[in-house]
């Protein structure tokens, strides 16, 4: 018995010698035949699961591109739903490879957290949300409302700043999760819902009447949305980030996943390169050199996902403006692929 | 003929022996010094690896962050607190809120359950069977459960601040929470806090000296005409010469909330609902069992003595029941404490939820914050088992066990 569990112990202890981060996430996600992305609980338009259990959203795209990049299958990703406040640690501890999980990029997540953000999905700002009939028509008439806001998001923090900064009195009430806090609105313990606007507009449709409730105009702060992967391994943090430049990129040249093999197929040196008939970028990625063909023809270009997901194809209808192409008045830029 | 005295052995090392070694002798102890070496070993290495794994992640550490803003505001605070305070101060007004809710859920939860227990028992068959059902509802619904519902239930039973329930126009009941006066101190409060203190102690003194008349010389004393002079009768007549000691802010409906006066959040309510409801079914069955426990000959013995049923219930009957009930009440006051952290999905402000929550996320310091929390959870739970054992022993003792 007792050399058993000193067997036990000396097992243990060899194991927690092992370094913990392997700075080999493409290696470890093809040997495992499956890319393991963490998305939200629940958020329409973003990630949100249908009730067949099939995964939908901006966010769920990104990872599906991911994995159609490497797998050239964009079903080959188990997506790992997290709460605001477990997500980081899910990344930090390698449960997921990607976090793509609608999280602000800011100084103290980028720099503090062992983890990167890859790019900007979406731009965002946060927002509030009222019951028509308190026949409020700004934000600043909001005094000594009592606010449901989503615990472990900036949000917390966009709030109290923004009453500090205007000398308003408010009560906060914050959930764990996303469902709790659009539950405690409905049920009348606050006034005001606040989250990232997007995010107002999605839990707007859960409501029993949306029509009931409104978004007030006031933005109050700068959310861009983005994925994130861990520290330390530049060759994935590499591939997540330009799986996104290059579906910017496809819709900036017209390339859609309808006509894809055309485009491909066509003597433009530009579509050449990006679309792996003339270099080799996508084997300098650890990929192949069809990667955005297979990226493309799997999810869409980037315009195309977010019609699909959020824009005028979808239930929410949210306008592109900042998240349209720099060209087109908005802010998605992709630096070029060459 | 003297014989010299002889040397007793070390006994030190003697004892070291028995308590390490046991049957196996010095053997033994050098097997345990080798255990204990190991162990202490797998312990560095665990937190040298941490360390270590952290730095190569550029993962902050340490506990600088305590000394951060925390940026966040929380709904209700024992003490002052503003977003621009620290995360330590978080930390303390989370340990607070924690603290507050389980004091009051252990409180109802032990009276609920002793009168529960006490249905249970009585022959009237209507009150026994209520009992029973209760018992046996409450304790087979899982906690978080009877916690959802409570909140949502009695949120969604409830108007809008607009339309609160008001009683005689001092009280509101909303979906806000419970709104009461709240008392402002004037220039009688401190002669009222004086003699409040006078009376309590005047009142200890009375039963210490009651008590030793009934043992030193048998003597009966009726103290309590006494001891209602001193705890109301001296307050009121130091009100009438100095005045009032304080008087109440009505709250007032203002834009979306109350203003002015004290408020009880849902949150609070629904937490110390569920949570001694629940735990009350499992107390009422420590009770029940304690009581049963106890000979019924106990029960006749004092009545054969000429003392009412009451009395031998009280000076006989718990007493001995208590040596029993202690230990396993013990058990559920732990448990309460601990299920008290379930409220983080009510969006209690708890320590739990502020701290291992918001301030987690916030910072990502997720080690040091769940080692913190769990440390203090530890030392909630081992103090109250330590208060506990002491009242257990004094029980014991009483009755010369």
């Amino acid at each position: 018995m007792k050399r058993v569990t000193l067997a036990l112990s000396l097992a243990l202890a060899a194991g927690l010698t092992a370094q913990a981060a392997d700075a080999q996430t493409l290696k470890t996600v093809k040997d495992r035949g499956v890319l393991s992305c963490g998305v939200s609980q629940g958020l329409p338009g973003f990630s949100s699961p249908d009730d067949k259990g099939n995964w939908t959203g901006l966010d769920v795209d990104v990872c599906r591109a991911v994995a159609a990049a490497i797998f050239d299958d964009p079903t080959k990703v188990k997506f790992v739903p997290l709460s605001a406040k477990d997500r980081f640690t899910a990344l930090q501890s390698g449960e997921v490879d990607v976090l793509s999980r609608n999280t602000t990029w800011t100084i103290s997540r980028d720099t503090s957290l062992g983890a990167n953000f890859t790019g900007i999905t979406y731009y965002d700002g946060q927002g509030f949300m009222v019951k028509k009939s308190l026949k409020v028509n700004s934000a600043l008439e909001l005094n000594s409302a009592s606010v449901c806001v989503q615990t472990g998001t900036t949000t917390e923090q966009n709030l109290a700043d923004y009453f500090k900064a205007n000398n308003m009195k408010y009560e906060v009430i914050a959930f764990g999760t996303n469902d709790e806090t659009v539950k405690a609105y409905e049920a009348g313990r606050c006034d005001v819902f606040t989250t990232d606007q997007s995010g107002l507009y999605a839990n707007r449709l859960k409501l029993a009447n949306p029509n009931d409730h409104m978004v007030l105009p006031e933005i109050i702060s700068k959310e861009p949305l983005g994925p994130m992967v861990r520290h330390g391994d530049d060759q994935w943090f590499d591939l997540v980030k330009w799986t996104l430049f290059a579906m910017v990129t496809a819709e900036e040249l017209g390339v859609t996943s309808k006509n894809v093999d055309e485009k491909a197929k066509m003597e433009n040196p530009e579509l050449k390169r990006v679309l792996g008939t003339d270099g080799n970028f996508g084997e300098q990625l650890g990929l192949t050199k069809d990667w955005v063909v297979r990226i493309v023809k799997a999810v869409g270009n980037y315009g195309e996902v977010f019609d699909r997901n959020v824009g005028s194809g979808s239930p929410l209808a949210i306008n592109r403006g900042l998240n349209n192409l720099w060209n087109k008045g908005g802010l998605q830029y992709a630096p070029p692929i060459r | 003929m003297s014989t010299e005295a002889r040397k007793p052995p070390a006994q030190i090392a003697l004892k070291i022996r028995r308590i390490l070694g046991g049957k196996t002798g010095w053997n033994g102890v050098a097997v345990q010094f080798v255990f204990a070496a190991i162990l202490g070993w797998i312990g560095y290495e665990i937190v040298s690896n941490t360390r270590a794994n952290l730095e190569n992640q550029h993962i902050a550490a340490g506990f600088g962050f305590l000394r951060n803003n925390a940026g966040f505001d929380v709904n209700q605070t024992l003490i002052s607190y503003t977003g621009s305070d620290t995360f330590l101060r978080v930390f303390v007004v989370g340990l607070l809120n924690t603290l507050v809710v389980s004091v009051v859920g252990i409180v109802f939860a032990t009276v609920i359950g002793f009168i529960v227990a006490l249905c249970r028992l009585s022959p009237n068959w209507l009150l026994s069977r209520v009992g029973e059902i209760y018992v046996e509802i409450i304790r087979n619904l899982p906690v978080l459960f009877q916690i959802l519902f409570w909140y949502l239930a009695v949120l969604a039973a409830l108007p809008n601040p607009r339309q609160s329930i008001s009683l005689l126009g001092i009280v509101f009941i909303s979906n806000r929470g419970l709104v009461i006066p709240r008392p402002i101190g004037e220039s009688g409060f401190e002669p009222f806090l004086a003699a409040l203190a006078v009376g309590i102690v005047g009142a200890l003194a009375l039963r210490v000296y009651a008590r030793s008349a009934l043992f030193q010389r048998g003597q009966m004393i009726r103290i309590w005409p006494y001891v209602l002079g001193l705890l109301f009768g001296l307050p009121l007549v130091t009100m009438l010469v100095f005045g009032l000691p304080f008087t109440f802010e009505l709250p007032q409906l203002k834009g979306f909330n109350f203003a002015g006066g004290s408020r009880i959040i849902p949150e609070f309510v629904a937490l110390t609902v569920a949570l001694s409801t629940y735990t009350a079914a499992f107390i009422a069955e420590i009770v029940r069992a304690g009581i049963l426990s106890v000979h019924k000959g106990q029960m006749e013995a004092g009545s054969s003595l000429g003392l009412s049923r009451g009395t031998t219930l009280r000076l006989i009957v718990v007493p001995q029941a208590m040596r029993v009930i202690v230990p396993p009440l013990t058990n559920q006051y732990l448990n309460l404490t601990k299920n008290s952290s379930l409220a983080v999905a009510i969006g209690y402000p708890d320590l739990v939820s502020v701290f291992a929550g918001t301030s987690l996320s916030q910072t990502g310091q997720a080690i040091e914050i769940i080692a913190m929390t769990m440390g203090v959870y530890l030392l909630i739970s081992l103090l109250t088992s330590a208060v506990m054992s002491v009242y257990g022993w004094r029980v014991s003792r009483s009755l010369g066990a």
